[in-house]
């Protein structure tokens, strides 16, 4: 218990952590050793936003797992540090907790350029890292597991069911994002997705805004203009806080969701819960969970979540999303491949990770793929209510594999495995 | 007369007083959203009031699905028949929602807005008439036209002409389109713009054909101007806001010379005690919620403004002269501010909602003006205002500008220049909290807000010439129209890098910005 304790007293800053129920470790942990299990997530600066509530997600997992008897008997000891938005910091405080820590595994990161830093960290010293966001794919690795969707489980289906007569018939679209990576390759699959489904070059109109951009007048005016001649969407990759301009200037404009649709990627119930929804509603976001998907796993993570955060006295928002949702999934199947293994030994565990299943909050049971360390998820197309929720108007009838490799990419084929 | 047989052919298909058939119902607990919008459209006319419980249940989601496929209304207390209307004889166990998308909702308000014609009160009509402009589908056609040759009121005749017109571009009667052409010409709006451009591809008729090429290029003519009013108040409105976010920094940085890195922070602090304020108006006064920015604007003047006093009475007035060291213990109070307020409120951004005087726009011949940004600009000005009078018109002003340009001679004559010091750094904190209260307004509240404007306060007041009040408001409102013309062509990331090496050719000419100050003064 010491660790614990002296980890909390460095930690002063996350008082709502005084209260974790270490007396549950004593009653059956005593004599075990833990096992170490690290969180990378940013706690300070602009993602926080973000990544706070999937490190008390992940706090919230350890503590119920623990509760229910821990891992082979050993109790998990959860090591948080921050990062604190930075990304080389990233792969510095990475190789702290592998080195330092020597913990089993890593539950982290959330930009996709965060997780490019750590990679080369987690492949020289053979660790894994458990990564809960959507994201560009073009990427495998042996040492990561990707429990978020890659581009064909949230990017193409999306946009699949912009061009369907149910979600308006699409014929001309707006590619929207914040300037980096993530929205720029994404971009560029559905590019040549458009362009295999037969979209002429001039239907397409791709935008990008810097990081924290708040002023999409220009950009707005331009999308009107665009608009002419045909029904037009947006597929909008803008990442965190410029939303709120970005739908506040739309609403202002008097464009609807039924005149110009908005499908959203990084718009979750936890980012809307610091905006106004008013002008949101009827906007989409494509995702692989919605805190409105009723089922009993669902309905017992949702409770766990908002008991949660009274019981610790939180700031984050008392709703369930996505990340956190694939935070849930990863730090549940970890458990089962380590059961499964035996051992909490990084080889053992991946191997034992290959065609693990869950019965995940998303009402399916998800499988780790045998071959490429991606889950196969099922799909849902959301509308925004008032209430900041989704109501899901479109979802696939089962889980879809992950092609982290868009085979809309010249040069992919043959690599989708590890 | 036809409107006779209309009504009559409408009564044989729809036998009034019957209840729907059930039957016909079943789209709503299938997953097709097509069939389900046909549905609505197909019964926009159909005079039975159970036609509008089952839309007003759409609207408000509580059409439900019972275990076995057949479909119910919770009106709130009990469950209704929804092809009858009469009250289930048993609580259903479980039910599930009827799913509403856009396309549902699209039909389903144009269906609404058919009903609403029949309204007694011409405001009910007119918003039944704008909501068609929206869309509105060719089966209304004979009733938009029986409704619109019997309206009385002007402006909803207007609203349905165009409708109509719209409609009336699919007439198999040569003569019917064009005169619909000839109607549309004169509108200046992009939706019917957007209306008319492929119909000039797929025209048979010669005539049609020219007075649609011509009706295109005319509206195609008035967008282009209204696209460049748009773009002028779209850089005035970016310039309001830099002016509004530089104003106090003009003071503190350019007044005072203080480096004060921690200036965003002020308007940081100013946003969220428009939340605050917010949040108390939604306990407290709930009638009054539409007020509270008012309110919020001195709450927000005095948090910033004490908490500018204390900075500058704890921290600051032991540095003055010493600008390094002045920039980096600002910046530690920035950092501060911005945890303090983290631990407060929590890293999340909050929630901070436009009133509804503020929400919507005004449409100008096609230019939009969004309300927010209108009363933001008037407000901008309305600090500027007021900073100008404190300055020019007011003992104060005297003293502060009397101890920034001569400090020991002010001294010598009586005045207190430790107090003025703080008088002033508080103000500028203060005028930088109102600010806060404008930003809250369009964009995000939270704890990094201070981040995003203060290279940019910096910007405006170096460029317009430090202390320079006409500079500050000039380089504000320059700085936002060049951003904007220069947007458009060149990309908001590329139109922002190339308005910073303008800035930066522009300093390299001209070191102390647009107006700088001359005499002895512009030496110390």
């Amino acid at each position: 218990m010491t660790n614990r304790r002296q980890f909390i007293q460095s930690m002063g800053a996350l008082a709502g952590m005084a209260a974790l129920p270490g007396g549950v470790n004593l009653a059956f942990g005593a004599g075990k050793e833990p096992i170490k299990v690290g969180i990378l997530h940013s706690l300070s600066g602009t993602m926080a936003i973000s990544e706070t509530a999937l490190k008390n997600t992940a706090l919230m997992t350890i503590d119920m797992i623990n509760a229910k008897g821990g891992v082979l008997g050993r109790p998990l000891e959860a090591v948080v540090v921050d990062p604190a938005s930075n990304w080389p910091l990233f792969a510095e405080k990475a190789r702290q907790l592998i080195t330092k820590d020597k913990v089993a595994v890593t539950f982290g990161c959330w930009t996709s350029v965060s997780r490019k830093s750590v990679l080369p960290v987690y492949e020289e010293l053979n660790s894994l890292l458990f990564y809960p966001v959507q994201y560009e794919g073009e990427e495998l690795s042996q040492n990561v597991f990707y429990t978020g969707a890659a581009p064909n489980q949230q990017a193409i289906p999306a946009t699949e069911y912009l061009m369907s007569k149910e979600g308006g018939g699409a014929k001309k679209f707006v590619l929207l994002g914040t300037d980096y990576v993530y929205p720029r390759t994404t971009n560029k699959i559905l590019r040549a997705f458009l362009k295999s489904k037969g979209v002429p070059e001039a239907n397409i109109m791709e935008e990008y805004t810097p990081f924290g951009h708040s002023d999409y007048q220009t950009i707005i005016a331009k999308i009107k203009k665009f608009s002419a001649g045909g029904k037009t969407c947006v597929i909008s990759t803008i990442n965190g806080d410029s939303n709120v301009p970005f739908y506040k200037e739309l609403g202002n404009q008097g464009i609807k969701a039924t005149d110009i649709p908005v499908v959203a990627f990084s718009v979750a119930e936890q980012e809307l819960a610091g905006i106004d929804t008013k002008p949101l509603v009827g906007q989409l976001a494509a995702w692989n969970y919605f805190q409105t998907i009723k089922n009993p796993q669902n309905a017992a993570f949702v409770k766990m979540w908002k008991d949660y955060v009274k019981a610790k006295g939180l700031k984050d928002a008392p709703v369930t999303d996505d990340p956190m949702e694939a935070t849930w999934i990863g730090i549940h199947m970890w458990k089962q491949a380590v059961e499964k293994a035996g051992s909490p030994d990084v080889d053992k565990v991946r191997k034992a990770m290959a065609g693990q299943t869950f019965k995940a909050p998303c009402g399916f049971t998800v499988k780790m793929d045998e071959t490429n360390h991606h889950l196969h998820k099922p799909v849902f197309i959301g509308e925004i209510r008032a209430d900041g929720q989704f109501n899901t108007v479109w979802k696939t009838k089962g889980p879809i594999r992950a092609q982290p490799w868009s085979p809309y990419i010249p040069g992919n084929e043959g690599k989708q495995k590890l | 007369m036809p409107q006779f047989f209309l009504w009559f052919f409408l009564w044989a298909i729809f036998p009034a007083h019957a209840a729907l058939d059930p039957a016909t119902l079943a789209p709503f607990a299938g997953d097709d959203s097509t069939l389900k919008a046909a549905w609505v459209t197909q019964n926009a006319q159909n005079p039975d009031p159970q036609v509008d419980a089952i839309y007003q249940a759409l609207s408000d989601d509580s059409l439900l699905i019972l275990p076995d496929g057949s479909l119910t209304i919770f009106d709130g207390e009990k469950y209704l028949d929804a092809a009858t209307g009469a009250p289930l004889a048993t609580e259903p166990e479980s039910t599930d929602g009827v799913i509403v998308n856009n396309l549902l909702r699209g039909a389903l308000q144009s269906a609404i807005a058919l009903r609403g014609l029949a309204s007694v009160d011409p405001a009910a009509r007119l918003t039944a008439a704008d909501a068609l402009k929206e869309a509105a589908d060719v089966s209304f056609l004979p009733a938009l036209e029986a409704a619109l040759a019997k309206e009385t009121d002007a402006d909803v005749k207007e609203a349905l002409s165009r409708t109509t017109a719209l409609l009336q571009l699919a007439s198999p009667e040569q003569a019917t389109r064009l005169a619909a052409v000839e109607r549309l010409a004169v509108s200046r709006d992009r939706k019917i713009y957007e209306a008319l451009l492929p119909l000039v591809e797929s025209e048979s008729d010669p005539a049609v054909k020219t007075a649609l090429a011509g009706a295109v290029r005319e509206i195609e003519f008035r967008l282009d101007i209204a696209n460049f009013f748009t773009n002028a108040f779209s850089g005035l409105s970016l310039g309001s806001i830099l002016l509004l976010a530089a104003l106090g920094l003009a003071i503190t940085f350019g007044l005072m010379g203080i480096i004060n890195m921690a200036h965003g922070e002020m308007l940081m602090l100013g946003a969220y005690s428009t939340y605050v304020v917010q949040g108390i108006f939604r306990e407290h006064f709930p009638g009054a919620i539409d007020w509270y920015p008012l309110a919020a604007l001195p709450v927000a003047f005095l948090v910033a403004a004490t908490v500018g006093a204390i900075m500058e009475r704890s921290v600051i007035r032991f540095l003055y002269g010493r600008p390094l060291e002045t920039l980096l213990a600002t910046w530690g109070l920035s950092l501060i501010l911005i945890q303090a307020v983290r631990s407060l409120f929590g890293p999340q951004n909050v929630e901070v909602a436009n009133p509804t005087w503020m929400s919507g726009a005004l449409d100008l011949y096609g230019v939009v003006l969004p309300y927010n940004r209108l009363v933001i600009i008037a407000f901008a000005f309305f600090v500027l205002a007021i900073v100008w009078f404190v300055l020019n018109r007011t003992r104060m002003g005297l003293y502060v500008r009397g101890v920034m340009q001569n400090r020991p001679m002010a001294d010598a004559i009586g005045v207190p220049t430790a107090r003025v010091d703080m008088m002033a750094f508080a103000l500028g904190s203060g005028i930088a909290g109102l600010g806060g209260v404008a930003l809250s307004q369009i964009g995000n509240v939270g704890p990094e807000l201070g981040q995003a404007y203060i290279i940019d306060s910096f910007m405006v007041v170096v460029l317009g010439g430090v202390g320079q009040l006409a500079g500050t408001v000039v380089a504000a409102l320059g700085l936002g129209e060049i951003n904007k013309f220069l947007e458009p062509y060149a990309g908001a990331v590329l139109g922002k890098i190339a308005v910073l090496v303008l800035i930066i050719l522009f300093i390299q000419k001209r070191p102390s910005g647009l107006f700088a100050l001359k005499g002895r003064s512009a030496d110390t």
